[in-house]
């Protein structure tokens, strides 16, 4: 009970293309049987963080949907609990959250009336597990004013999405650079910060004061000097879903043996809201090779190194390789998809082709052809 | 402020199947799994809150605990309600003359207080037994308009098959006029479900006119004791798919009808849901080299192997080079590699080593009760370990933690049976 979750999951981004058409990143259907936010909202309840808000904005209809009970991460009802805030409009705000720092400054209200003496900001994109009680001993052994997660991306990752972190030689963070278009930097940011509650009031404050709207540039970036910002180094599996291309990679990932051993079979375990689904059913022609299927889901045809979500029908004759077809979607009989993200709730009449590259993949929104 | 129900269902739950063997000698009936993911409860608790009755008690009595567990407040049913919701009944202790549940009906009338507080006005008296979907609101439509005391759902079967069933025989409006158990030369062809509805006066009255007879049932008591007494008893003609899972081999049947490219029963349809309690799991793995072919598998499973006509629950394992033939396969059962598995119901939890081949020979009557194991299945308790490389012949039984000495020449011969633990059947 020592600390209060925040996960800013307003964000959208371009990059999606158009899967964030019905919905924020943060309820991408995810892995199967999940939702990003999903891993977000885990972590935290398996770190004793009891109360949680969620700051939604962009398109949260489908999110708002998934967050109807905090009983599916077993977060308290008295004690604790978990908190939806949209955008509303008040005497003294008629503003859309115009930033991360301004989407926090409007819930000040919150911040204040909650005991906690830390708290945790998460984004809701990201795909890891965390062990918060450990991020915050650490965090108070330093005498950090704000701890960081980063995560060492491989030498030649391209971080041009991501915020770059400097480190001296004790962790501190000494240069932060946003999405750098070149740097020789591999240390990212992975968008989740541990900070004293008061802590976080006054820099907010002071944002309000200063029109001030964003958490990296205008709390991070400018306090870097004046504050002990340190970073935790994640030295497990992060991945952030903000891109297709990146989404598509992280989903693929969950055929690695390792990523499932780590997020099916290590405890503790990534709660999601239950949803209740016959078994998946294998028909004659089926032929499913190292691929992943939840439940409700009827196969009739060829798949391989594909994941294949909730309720999803796959007629007969169909071959369908490296893709990942989201919740509820119809597939037509010989149909013939490859690197492909399907939409949920697509019909994708019978003889559709589709092929992407793992670079490109090909999104199948809408109707198919 | 009165509580007030129109109609609260009291579910009978307390059996314990002994005909369903081993799968029972741990758990009742209703908790034995189903369909893969589900309880065989699940089935009358859906259709309870599908038919808008949110106030059901679950009468417990052999072997509580997975059904307690199972059931908790009711959450996966939407049956944890302010006001109503579920609640489970076991017997209790009273200053004067503690009981168990001595029947089905004195089970009911133990828990007279129960429905009290709810002031009903109708009674829907369900089993934990049965396969089905059915809605108990259009039951209850037409016991009103019949103005019944009793309303008696019952389903047309096969004129040959009737004399295994307790026949009820009724005029064309559907007041009955005669009940025939298991007769001979059937009257009529509409077998009775166990499934009733009662005014709530009439209930009353007969259980506690009949509350002395030992042992107190609906069937053999209160129904033929409401029968005379009051005469307007109707029935409630059910078309569709009912069937009773209380041998192994129906059991076995009704689990394989499921896998049908068009089964009779369809769970895919979003009307009419089936809830059931499991958690968030994540999807079922398929390996490269593995194959599954008319076959349901539960969520979380990890499957190397080959699966053919099977229904396996979840978190399932089947290692490289076994093969998996004509069996159910219940929830967090581990299969090593190179098993050969050919008709066989295996339990909760079992764990089966490398290179066991399991029912594998000719049938041969029972050793242990040919009443129950008379097929050619081969039935594995939960928990149960069986070593790497034994085999197991047919219309087998194990319970409990087998060593290699348990299987002379690596052996259990057709008919055969191991029970290591304590009361296990």
């Amino acid at each position: 009970m020592r600390t209060l979750g925040i996960i800013l999951a307003g964000g959208n981004s371009k990059r999606m293309r158009e899967l964030t058409k019905k919905r924020a990143i943060a309820a991408m259907p995810m892995a199967g049987s999940y939702r990003a936010i999903d891993f977000a909202l885990s972590s935290m309840a398996n770190s004793n963080i009891n109360r949680v808000a969620v700051i939604t904005q962009y398109s949260s209809r489908s999110l708002n949907e998934h967050l109807s009970s905090s009983k599916w991460w077993d977060f308290g009802r008295k004690q604790g609990g978990l908190f939806v805030f949209n955008p509303t409009i008040t005497p003294d705000n008629r503003e859309w959250y115009r930033g991360t720092a301004d989407a926090l400054a409007q819930n000040i209200n919150f911040l204040c009336d909650c005991h906690e003496p830390y708290v945790v900001i998460a984004a809701g994109d990201g795909i890891y597990k965390v062990d918060y009680t450990k991020v915050l001993e650490e965090h108070i052994a330093r005498d950090a004013d704000i701890t960081v997660i980063c995560k060492d991306m491989p030498k030649d990752a391209d971080v041009s999405r991501f915020g770059v972190v400097e480190l001296d030689v004790d962790g501190r963070i000494v240069g932060f650079d946003e999405k750098p278009a070149s740097t020789n930097l591999n240390t990212i940011s992975c968008g989740i910060y541990v900070i004293r509650r008061r802590l976080l009031i006054s820099l907010l404050e002071e944002c309000i004061e200063m029109e001030w709207t964003d958490f990296v540039r205008d709390i991070l970036m400018r306090q870097k000097n004046n504050k002990k910002i340190y970073a935790h180094k994640l030295e497990s599996y992060w991945a952030s879903i903000n891109t297709a291309e990146a989404y598509f990679a992280a989903n693929q990932d969950f055929l690695k043996p390792e990523v499932r051993e780590w997020f099916f079979r290590t405890e503790p375990e990534v709660m999601t809201k239950v949803e209740d689904n016959p078994p998946a059913k294998y028909n004659p022609g089926a032929k499913v090779s190292n691929s992943l299927v939840a439940g409700g889901t009827i196969i009739n045809s060829e798949v391989t190194n594909t994941l294949v979500f909730k309720n999803v029908f796959i007629g007969s004759g169909c071959i369908i390789r490296n893709s990942v077809i989201m919740n509820n979607v119809y597939i037509g009989d010989n149909c013939v998809l490859e690197n492909c993200v399907v939409d949920s709730r697509n019909r994708i009449e019978a003889g559709s082709v589709f092929r992407g590259t793992p670079d490109h993949v090909e999104i199948v929104s809408g109707k198919g052809k | 402020m009165v509580k007030k129900k129109k109609m609260i269902a009291m579910l009978l739950a307390g059996g314990q199947g002994s005909r369903l063997g081993v799968l029972t000698a741990k758990v009742a009936k209703p908790a034995v799994a189903f369909g893969g993911k589900y309880r065989i409860i699940d089935f009358p608790l859906s259709n309870c809150v599908n038919s808008g009755v949110d106030t059901v008690g679950v009468l417990t009595q052999y072997r509580p605990l997975r059904l307690n567990a199972h059931i908790g407040i009711g959450i996966p049913w939407d049956l944890d309600r302010r006001n109503g919701g579920v609640t489970i009944l076991p017997p209790y202790e009273k200053s004067t003359d503690s009981e168990w549940y001595t029947g089905t009906a004195n089970a009911i009338y133990q828990n007279m207080e129960f429905m009290e507080s709810y002031h009903p006005e109708y009674v829907l008296i369900l089993s934990g037994d049965h396969i089905y979907k059915m809605d108990y609101e259009e039951m209850l439509t037409e016991h009103i308009k019949s103005k019944a005391s009793v309303t008696i759902a019952s389903m047309p079967v096969p004129w040959e098959e009737a004399s295994r069933f307790g026949i009820v025989v009724a005029d064309e409006n559907g007041k009955i006029t005669a009940f025939e158990e298991k007769p001979e030369k059937p009257r009529s062809n509409l077998a009775s479900m166990g499934i009733y509805i009662f005014s709530w006066e009439v209930l009353k009255e007969a259980l506690i006119a009949q509350a002395e007879v030992p042992g107190c049932d609906f069937g053999k008591h209160i129904i033929p004791y409401c029968f005379a007494k009051y005469g307007n008893l109707y029935t409630y003609e059910f078309h569709g798919y009912w069937k009773d899972v209380g041998t192994l081999s129906s059991y076995w049947e009704a689990n394989m009808g499921l896998v049908d490219l068009v089964p009779e029963f369809n769970m895919y349809e979003e009307y009419w849901k089936i809830y059931t309690s499991v958690g968030s799991l994540p999807p079922q793995y398929m390996a490269p080299g593995s194959s599954a072919e008319s076959t349901l598998i539960g969520d979380g499973a990890e499957i190397y192997g080959h699966l053919v006509h099977s229904v396996l629950g979840c978190c399932v394992t089947v290692g490289e080079g076994s093969e998996v033939r004509d069996s159910i396969i219940m929830k967090g059962v581990k299969i090593g590699k190179n098993v050969k598995i050919n008709k066989a119901i295996i339990a909760e939890n079992t764990v089966i080593e490398d290179g066991a081949v399991i029912g594998e020979g000719e049938y041969a009557e029972s050793k242990l009760d040919p009443r129950v194991y008379n097929s050619d299945l081969v039935t594995i308790d939960e928990d149960s370990y069986i070593p790497a490389g034994v085999s197991i012949g047919k219309n087998t039984a194990i319970s409990g933690r087998t060593v290699p000495a348990d299987y002379p020449n690596g052996r259990l011969e057709d008919g055969g049976y191991i029970i290591k633990a304590g009361d296990a059947k």
